[in-house]
């Protein structure tokens, strides 16, 4: 469990993007997070529902877009999607490999009102 | 309704304070070692061969990350400049130490005396790849008892890693581990990491893993 700490960057990042817009209540907090970050979207749903009590977040909705992962091969740059946990490229079996998507965890945008 | 566009890492709390970590390590000369494996890969073996084989040369700390006791830092009390131990059990969050932890322990070190910082975080290969805690260099240990799968279990710990240990080499006749395998596995996912193979029981291949480190402290000492 490690979710404390980035749901309440989560709460207080929109708390000064919506003053900053002069909103009056956060509707939806659209959030992007890749298959291989180690955050749980159902932990932060449960702290979130504490730590924005009593502000203009409460009652947001948190919305996780997930990104599937997606590897490089410094072989042959092919770009796949892993199959296996080996990682293994399917164009040239290579099994040497970099991530270009999978590991983001970013506030995308605020809906207000 | 309204949209507003923000686009903001949510891990941006823990990385500023990261970076103001290293920085203060920095202003006082610190080269910083991040250590993580899973519990009982040999972790505190590790910092107590390194503390008395570099003994002389270098000034070393040690900060203990575990969810309790003071069991860590008791071992490495005596051939320590100085201990910090961080009971994760009484922060908010126990599975990784985090940059504000290591900020709050800075505090009690005596930096200026401190060539290098050995931080000894939580068992864990999960949660501690998610965080920086300002450190320079980023080490796993693996050893061998563990099995020799564990990259392609926990890829992302052997992504971000400057070192990889193999470490408990003494029980290679005992147990199925491939090393060619683990050093393919961690070469495809991070082919600059430098791989060691040593034993902490023994003592083989502890020197060749200090002259590393004592290369980092000194090549960073020099860029300064």
């Amino acid at each position: 469990m490690h979710e404390l700490g980035v749901t309440e960057n989560i709460v207080n990042v929109a708390l000064a993007k919506a003053r900053e817009a002069q909103a009056s209540k956060v509707i939806q907090i659209n959030l992007v997070i890749g298959e291989l970050s180690g955050f749980v979207p159902d932990c932060i749903q449960f702290y979130f529902d504490s730590l924005s009590k009593d502000t203009i977040v409460e009652g947001a909705v948190l919305h996780f877009e997930s990104v599937s992962t997606q590897l490089r091969c410094r072989n042959c740059s092919a770009i796949f999607h892993p199959e296996d946990t080996q990682w293994s490229c399917p164009e040239c079996q290579g099994q040497s490999v970099e991530i270009s998507k999978g590991r983001e965890f970013y506030i995308d945008s605020l809906e207000v009102e | 309704m309204k949209k507003i566009e923000v686009i903001q890492n949510v891990l941006e709390a823990n990385e500023t304070i990261a970076k103001r970590n290293q920085q203060l390590l920095d202003k006082h000369k610190v080269f910083a070692i991040n250590i993580m494996s899973a519990p009982g890969a040999g972790k505190t073996s590790l910092i107590l061969h390194t503390m008395s084989r570099l003994k002389g040369k270098l000034n070393i700390a040690v900060i203990e990350g575990d969810v309790a006791s003071t069991v860590d830092a008791e071992k490495v009390q005596s051939e320590a400049k100085a201990v910090v131990q961080i009971n994760t059990r009484n922060m908010p969050e126990s599975c990784s130490l985090m940059a504000a932890m290591i900020e709050l322990a800075l505090k009690e070190l005596p930096l200026d005396g401190i060539d290098l910082l050995l931080i000894e975080n939580v068992g864990n290969l999960i949660c501690p790849s998610e965080f920086i805690l300002g450190e320079h260099k980023r080490v796993v240990i693996s050893s061998l008892p563990e099995g020799d799968d564990k990259p392609v279990k926990y890829p992302l710990i052997f992504i971000d890693a400057d070192a990889v240990i193999i470490n408990k080499m003494d029980l290679l006749p005992h147990v199925d581990f491939d090393i060619a395998a683990f050093r393919r596995s961690v070469a495809g996912l991070n082919p600059k990491a430098e791989v060691f193979q040593l034993s902490c029981k023994t003592g083989e291949g502890i020197e060749n893993w200090c002259s590393w480190v004592l290369e980092q402290v000194e090549t960073n000492a020099t860029k300064r």
